[in-house]
């Protein structure tokens, strides 16, 4: 990153006009991060601080007696595990299944793969409020309800992550199967020892991808789990609103938004190259 | 994403052509091989139980009546005669469509904005870049939630700042009218920064040629912003407005949490109704039948999106 404008970008490079825009782009960014900032900056003011009129724009009384609070009053290790569980589970099955899937559709030529492959459009064409009641009753069927695979096999059917990957498995060189297949492997060991070394960045970009989607998710295990201990942090989140756990419940309710979104935040910004480019994928092509 | 081939090939193509390959790079397996079902499988097995019965299964129920446990009863049209005599179901409908075009519009124009900003070298550009894009990742519910303290009529930041100023305090999610302009403001936040990543990729993918040239013909400016920039900028346009009316179309948690439709019914939208009737009045029926009404909604623009993903193949 170079302190002053390039001497290349001639029009519009000069000094003052960029460094106005300098100043706007700043004003904007800072007005972005406020609310992740402000949710930190309660979540560590302590006392009933936050119960108070009074304009302040960082936390007073500094220290995690929020944190320990959540912990001591609702079940949140369980929510933790649980999120945890379903978004490492979710995101395995998700990818593995949609690599597999992928390459069916990128390199076989097989009876039906047209029709599949418009089934496949179709759902992802279709909104979830829709499937909502249907999917609830398979789950009530399956005895699934209030348990963690309730949650995570109607997920792992995600149809933008089968297209991303077939779209990558495409500019896999057909010549490579061909050599392998001309050596004696078979096609399960194509896949294993020829398709997926070649798929590194692939299955970077799903795994990204898969784990903020299940991490996230909300409506669906909203209605699937029950027990106050079978919760993940977003459901448990919502449930604090209105609250009367807490004295001064604002402090509490940002320091579990605070575990809710600090693992995905994390994520995001040491793989942040994965997260652009998948979400870029997930479009364009 | 089309459901069409438009991969950009990285490689050469594959140099032998055996027989009439209809196109290149794209030879297949042995023919007659189980391979590609038994690759599929556990795939087809995930989406036939819960994503293309449950979608059967929803209009099936469409034209029924009953708890969602118990038993149900064949009413034919009812559910959707109901509709039309049900002034929730229009408010939900007006809410929807309000939020859908305040939303979709204003984080494609500010999302454009910044990335027209952000397309110079500047200092410390890769960051304004990842906090413009961080609330993406941010969950809806913890979203809803910041929002709503920051919001927050009595101890709100906002409202505290105001005071200080002088200002009235802003009935932010107490007043019907403020209730839709906050959940806006709420949403452009988590939105903006999706737009405008597309667009500076899009942007960064002009050739620079085009626009020298531009301006060797005396374009100024806006013209070159107008007559360049704006066609090459038109697949992001497509996608991203289709894109975003699906977002929209969907938006549960952000406002689930954050005003939970209120006050009165001022932000319920049709997926919060839905999710009410189904699973606060168990009327599954009627609730299956407000989910078909909301997928022709989103069909026009899937149409439309598919229609995008052809034309796309065309220019290539």
């Amino acid at each position: 990153m170079s302190t002053a404008p390039s001497p290349t970008r001639h029009h519009r490079g000069r000094n003052g006009g960029t460094w106005a825009i300098w100043t706007l782009l700043v004003i904007a960014a800072l007005i972005t991060a406020f609310p992740l900032y402000w949710m930190v900056a309660t979540s560590l003011t302590g006392g009933t601080l936050t119960q108070s009129q009074d304009f302040r724009l960082w936390p007073a009384d500094i220290g995690l007696d929020n944190y320990t609070a959540v912990f001591r009053e609702l079940p949140v290790g369980h929510w933790i595990v649980n999120s945890l569980l379903i978004a490492t589970v979710g995101t395995v099955l998700t990818v593995v299944v949609s690599l597999l899937a992928g390459f069916a559709f990128a390199k076989y030529r097989f009876r039906g793969r047209t029709a599949i492959f418009f089934a496949y459009l179709l759902t992802i064409m279709v909104p979830i409020q829709v499937t909502l009641v249907p999917s609830f009753l398979v789950i009530v069927k399956l005895g699934l309800v209030d348990t963690v695979w309730g949650v995570i096999l109607p997920g792992a059917a995600e149809a933008t992550a089968v297209f991303i990957a077939r779209q990558f498995m495409l500019n896999i060189p057909t010549e490579l199967l061909e050599a392998a297949r001309i050596d004696g492997a078979g096609e399960l060991r194509i896949f294993l020892r020829v398709v997926l070394p070649l798929s590194g960045p692939l299955i970077g970009v799903l795994t990204v991808l898969a784990f903020m989607a299940r991490w996230n998710e909300f409506l669906w295990p909203l209605i699937v789990l029950q027990g106050e201990d079978n919760l993940t942090l977003p459901v448990g989140l919502a449930g604090l609103q209105g609250s009367e756990s807490f004295a001064a419940p604002w402090g509490p309710i940002m320091a579990m938004a605070t575990l809710t979104t600090l693992p995905v935040l994390v994520i995001f910004l040491l793989c942040q190259r994965q997260f652009v480019q998948g979400i870029a994928n997930t479009g364009l092509k | 994403m089309s459901g069409t081939e438009t991969v950009t090939p990285s490689r050469p193509a594959p140099a032998a052509a055996t027989g009439p390959a209809p196109r290149t790079g794209r030879r297949r397996g042995p023919t007659g091989t189980r391979a590609p079902y038994l690759f599929l499988t556990p795939s087809l097995v995930l989406f036939g139980v819960f994503s293309l019965f449950p979608i059967v299964a929803a209009v099936l129920m469409s034209t029924q009546q009953g708890a969602v446990l118990g038993q149900t009863e064949y009413v034919g049209g009812d559910n959707y005669q109901r509709m039309v005599d049900d002034p929730l179901f229009w408010t939900a409908l007006r809410n929807t469509l309000v939020f859908t075009a305040a939303t979709v519009p204003l984080s494609m124009v500010i999302g454009l904005l910044l990335a027209l900003m952000l397309n110079r070298p500047m200092p410390g550009r890769a960051l304004l870049r990842t906090v413009f894009f961080t609330p993406m990742v941010v969950s809806g519910v913890g979203v809803g939630m910041v929002m709503a303290w920051i919001f927050n009529g009595d101890y709100g930041v906002l409202n505290n700042a105001l005071a200080t100023a002088g200002l009235p305090r802003g009935e932010w999610l107490t007043s019907p009218d403020m209730g839709m302009v906050t959940v806006v403001l709420a949403v452009l936040w988590t939105r903006v920064g999706f737009c405008m990543v597309l667009y500076l990729a899009a942007l960064q993918s002009i050739p620079h040629s085009l626009l020298e040239a531009a301006s060797l013909d005396g374009a100024g400016a806006w013209q070159r912003f107008r007559h360049v920039v704006v066609p090459q900028l038109s697949p992001t346009t497509f996608f991203l407005l289709v894109v975003n009316v699906v977002f929209s179309l969907q938006a549960f948690d952000l406002l689930y949490v954050l005003t939970g439709g209120g006050p009165g019914f001022a932000t319920t939208v049709l997926i919060q109704y839905i999710y009410r009737s189904a699973f606060a009045n168990g009327e599954m029926g009627y609730a299956s039948a407000l989910g078909v009404v909301s997928t022709l909604l989103l069909i026009t623009f899937t149409l439309l999106r598919w229609y995008l993903g052809r034309n796309d193949e065309d220019n290539r």
